[in-house]
C-alpha cells in the first residue's frame, strides 16, 4: 500500500475532474431557473429562483410530444438491438461458421461510418419509402449504428463465458436454445445491462438523425424538439426553454445508469470453474 | 444403467488431424472403466464424444445395444463430471444440482428428495442454499458429483475430476469417488492421466497413447504382465526400470551382469523372437538380437537379505548407490550402472510426459530404482550388492514397443 499520504492528493486531483465535469451542468440548472427576463443578465447565480422555465415548456404540447417519442424510439430501439445482438455475439462467439470475419468486419465499418454521411440519402429514401418523419425512421438507423457496438460488447463478453458451462447443460438435458437463456444469458446480463445502457444513451442522444430525419411531433425527438424551441415571445430568447429541457432529458439517463448501475457487477461467474 | 460399446471410433479434425485412431472397447454394465495416457492421447477426445459433446467422424456408438452416434447429448442419458467442475454460477448448490431434474420437468417434491438424499451422501446438506463461489475446492468438486448422481443416468463420465484439487483432497476424493461408484452401481468412464488413480479406481484400465489403445486389463494385469513398453513405462509408480539387452540363446546380458533367460519366459520370447530373429526358424539359435529389458524396483533386493532359495533364480551384481530415500516401509535406492540407458521412441514420449521426472534409464544415463527391505543397510555413496529376480525380467523389442514376454506365466509376485 502506498497509503495514506497519497490520499490528499488523490482528492484534489478528483474534485478538479469533477468540477470541469459538473460545471457546465451547474451552469445550465442556474440558466434553467433563471426567469426569461434575467436569462441573458450575465450572472451564474439567478436573482431570483423561478421554474417558469419548466411550466412553458411543459405547456407547450412540442415537448411533452417530443419526450414520448424520445422515450419510445430509444426504448424500442434499444430492445431490438439488444435481442438481435445476443443471438448475433453469441454465434460469433461460439459457433465456426464461414463468413464470420467478414460479419465482423463488416460491423466494425458501420460503426465508424460517420451518421452525417448517410443522412442525405435516407432522407430521400425515407420520403420516397413513407418513413420520413415516423418512429421506424428512425429506429432503422439507430438499430444500424447501435448493432455493431452491442454485438462487440457482448461478443466479448460471452466469449469469456467457460464453454464448459454450456455443455454441462447440455448433457443435463438442456437443448441449445434453453442452455443459452437459462445458463447463458443470466451470466451475461452484466453485460447485456451495459450494452443496453449505451444503445440507449446513444438512441437517446442523437441529433443529426432526429433533426434531419422529421419534422413534426409526430417523431421528433428530444434534441430535434430544443433546437427549434421558438422562445415565448417573438422578442424573447429561447435560452431558458432550452436550459430547462436539457435538464429534463438528461433525468432518464441518470436514472437508468443508477438503476442497473447495481446490476453490472463485475464477477458475477466467479466459482463457476476453478482456476 | 447401461453397457457402453466403442466400434472403431475415429475422431478426425477438418485438418487431418486424428485424435482418436480407431478405438474397439466393449464396457459391461456397471463397470468402472478408466482411461488413462499422457495429456494429448486422445482419452478426454473419446469420453466427450460418448457424451455426445464431439462428433464422431468414423465407427459407431453404443450405448444399452443402440447406435447414438447422432443423438445430441441430453438425449443419451449421460451425466458428465468436469475438469473445472462447471457448476452454473448463479444459482444455488440445490439448483445446481436439481437443474438436469428440472428440465425432464420431474416434480419439485421429488427433485427436493434426491437432491437433498444427495447432498447427504456428498455430505453438501448444510451448503445447499450457497452458491458455487462461496465453496472451497473440495466442496464445489462434490456439487459437481452431486449434478450427475441426482440424475440416476445410464453413465457417469469423469474427465480428470480429482485433477483441480490439492494432494491430500484427492486421495480423499479417490476413495469417495469408488465409494459412491460401488454403491450407486452405475456405468463409469473415468479419464485420468495420473496412473494412481487408474491403478486404485479401475475395474479395467485402458491405457491410451496417441489416439490408439495400448492395452486394456486389470489394474493387476497391466501391472504383471504389460503388453508393450508404453504401458510397463506408464504403469506404476515409481516407474519400470528399462535396460538396454542382448538375448544371446538363453542368455540376457545386461548392463549389470548376464542373466539366464528363465524357464517360464523361454517359450513366450521363442516364440514372438522367431519373426524377429532373422532366419525364421524361431529357435533363437545363438543369433544376438538387441533388446530392452525391464524389471520393477520391486524386483531388487538388497542380496544380503535375499534368501537363499531364490537367491538361485536371479543375479547378484555390485552397483554404486546414488541415493537412498527410506521411506519407513521400504527403501528405494537409486544406482547408477556403466553405459548408456535404454532408448526407444515410447520411452522418450513418457519421459517427455513425465517432465523432469524422467524415468531411470530411459535415456540419457545409466540409471535405475530399486525398492529394498527396510531391513537393507544401504548407504548413499557406497558400492553395493543388489539382486535381482530373473523371473520377473520383461523383455521388449525396441522398435515396436511389444513385450516378449507378454502372457508367460509367472511365479506369483515376489518382492
Amino acid at each position: 500500500m502506498s497509503g495514506r499520504k497519497d490520499v490528499p492528493k488523490w482528492v484534489a486531483l478528483n474534485t478538479v475532474v469533477l468540477i470541469a465535469a459538473l460545471f457546465p451542468v451547474f451552469w445550465i440548472l442556474m440558466l434553467s431557473l433563471k426567469t426569461p427576463a434575467d436569462v441573458l443578465d450575465g450572472r451564474l447565480i439567478p436573482s431570483k429562483f423561478s421554474f417558469d422555465n419548466y411550466t412553458t415548456i411543459f405547456e407547450q404540447n412540442v415537448f411533452t410530444k417530443a419526450l414520448i417519442n424520445s422515450l419510445g424510439i430509444a426504448v424500442i430501439a434499444t430492445l431490438i438491438a439488444i435481442v438481435l445482438a445476443a443471438m448475433a455475439a453469441y454465434a460469433i462467439a461460439r459457433l465456426d461458421f464461414p463468413g464470420k470475419g467478414l460479419i465482423l468486419g463488416a460491423a466494425l465499418a458501420i460503426a465508424m461510418f460517420p451518421p452525417i454521411s448517410i443522412v442525405g440519402p435516407l432522407f430521400n429514401m425515407w420520403r420516397s419509402l413513407n418513413l420520413f418523419d415516423t418512429w421506424p425512421g428512425l429506429i432503422i438507423p439507430y438499430l444500424t449504428f447501435a448493432l455493431p457496438l452491442a454485438i462487440y460488447v457482448m461478443s466479448a463478453f460471452f466469449r469469456e463465458i467457460p464453454w464448459e458451462l454450456e455443455q454441462a447443460a447440455q448433457v443435463d438435458g438442456a437443448t441449445p436454445a434453453v442452455a443459452f437463456r437459462k445458463v447463458m444469458l443470466p451470466l451475461a446480463a452484466p453485460a447485456v445491462f451495459t450494452t443496453a445502457i449505451l444503445v440507449f444513451i446513444f438512441c437517446w442522444n442523437d441529433f443529426v438523425f432526429a433533426v434531419s430525419l422529421t419534422s413534426t411531433s409526430r417523431a421528433q425527438t428530444v434534441p430535434a424538439a430544443i433546437s427549434q424551441f421558438p422562445g415565448a415571445s417573438q422578442f424573447q430568447s429561447p435560452v431558458g426553454s432550452i436550459a430547462a429541457a436539457a435538464v429534463i432529458v438528461t433525468i432518464p439517463i441518470v436514472i437508468i445508469v443508477l438503476i442497473f448501475q447495481r446490476r453490472i457487477v463485475a464477477g458475477l461467474t466467479s466459482g463457476a470453474v476453478k482456476g | 444403467m447401461a453397457t457402453i460399446e466403442l466400434e472403431n471410433l475415429v475422431k478426425r479434425y477438418d485438418d487431418g488431424f486424428e485424435a482418436v485412431k480407431s478405438i474397439d472397447l466393449s464396457i459391461a454394465d456397471g463397470e468402472f472403466i478408466i482411461l488413462v495416457g499422457p495429456s494429448g492421447c486422445g482419452k478426454s477426445t473419446a469420453l466427450r464424444m460418448i457424451a455426445g459433446l464431439e462428433d464422431i467422424t468414423e465407427g459407431e456408438l453404443k450405448i444399452d445395444d443402440e447406435v447414438v452416434n447422432e443423438k445430441a447429448p441430453k438425449d443419451r442419458d449421460i451425466a458428465m463430471v468436469f475438469q473445472n467442475y462447471a457448476l452454473y454460477p448463479h444459482m444455488t448448490v440445490r439448483d445446481n444440482m436439481g437443474f438436469a431434474l428440472k428440465l425432464a420437468k420431474t416434480d419439485e417434491s421429488e427433485i427436493k428428495r434426491k437432491v437433498e438424499e444427495a447432498a447427504d451422501v456428498l455430505d453438501l446438506t448444510d451448503h445447499l442454499d450457497r452458491k458455487p463461489a462461496n465453496l472451497s475446492g473440495g466442496q464445489r468438486q462434490r456439487v459437481a458429483m452431486g449434478r450427475a448422481i441426482v440424475r440416476e443416468p445410464k453413465a457417469f463420465l469423469m474427465d480428470e475430476p480429482l485433477s483441480n484439487l490439492d494432494a491430500k483432497l484427492r486421495v480423499q476424493m479417490r476413495t469417495e469417488v469408488a465409494r459412491i461408484q460401488s454403491r450407486l452401481g452405475v456405468t463409469t468412464v473415468y479419464v485420468t492421466h495420473d496412473q494412481t488413480e487408474a491403478m486404485t479406481l479401475g475395474d479395467r484400465v485402458a491405457v491410451m497413447r496417441a489416439g490408439e489403445l495400448q492395452q486394456v486389463g486389470t489394474p493387476a494385469e497391466l501391472y504383471n504382465d504389460p503388453l508393450n513398453l508404453f504401458v510397463a513405462g506408464f504403469i506404476g509408480s515409481p516407474a519400470m526400470n528399462f535396460f538396454p539387452a542382448t538375448l544371446e540363446g538363453d542368455t540376457v546380458k545386461l548392463p549389470i551382469g548376464e542373466v539366464p533367460l528363465p524357464d517360464s519366459l523361454r517359450a513366450a520370447v521363442r516364440e514372438r523372437s522367431s519373426s524377429g530373429d532373422g532366419d525364421g526358424d524361431g529357435d533363437g539359435d545363438g543369433k544376438s538380437s538387441e533388446l530392452i529389458a525391464g524389471l520393477r524396483p520391486e524386483d531388487f533386493e538388497d542380496a544380503a537379505i535375499v534368501d537363499r532359495q531364490r537367491h538361485s533364480g536371479g543375479l547378484e551384481f555390485d552397483v554404486p548407490i546414488e541415493v537412498v530415500e527410506s521411506m519407513g516401509s521400504e527403501i528405494y535406492a537409486y544406482f547408477n550402472y556403466e553405459g548408456e540407458g535404454a532408448t526407444s521412441d515410447a520411452l522418450n514420449e513418457l519421459a517427455a510426459d513425465a517432465g523432469a521426472e524422467d524415468l531411470p534409464g530411459a535415456g540419457g544415463g545409466g540409471r535405475g530404482t530399486a525398492r529394498l527391505d527396510p531391513a537393507s543397510k544401504v548407504k548413499e555413496g557406497e558400492t553395493y550388492k543388489l539382486w535381482l529376480d530373473a523371473k520377473r525380467l520383461h523383455l521388449f523389442e525396441p522398435g515396436s514397443g511389444a513385450s516378449l514376454t507378454h502372457g508367460a506365466e509367472r511365479e506369483t509376485a515376489t518382492a
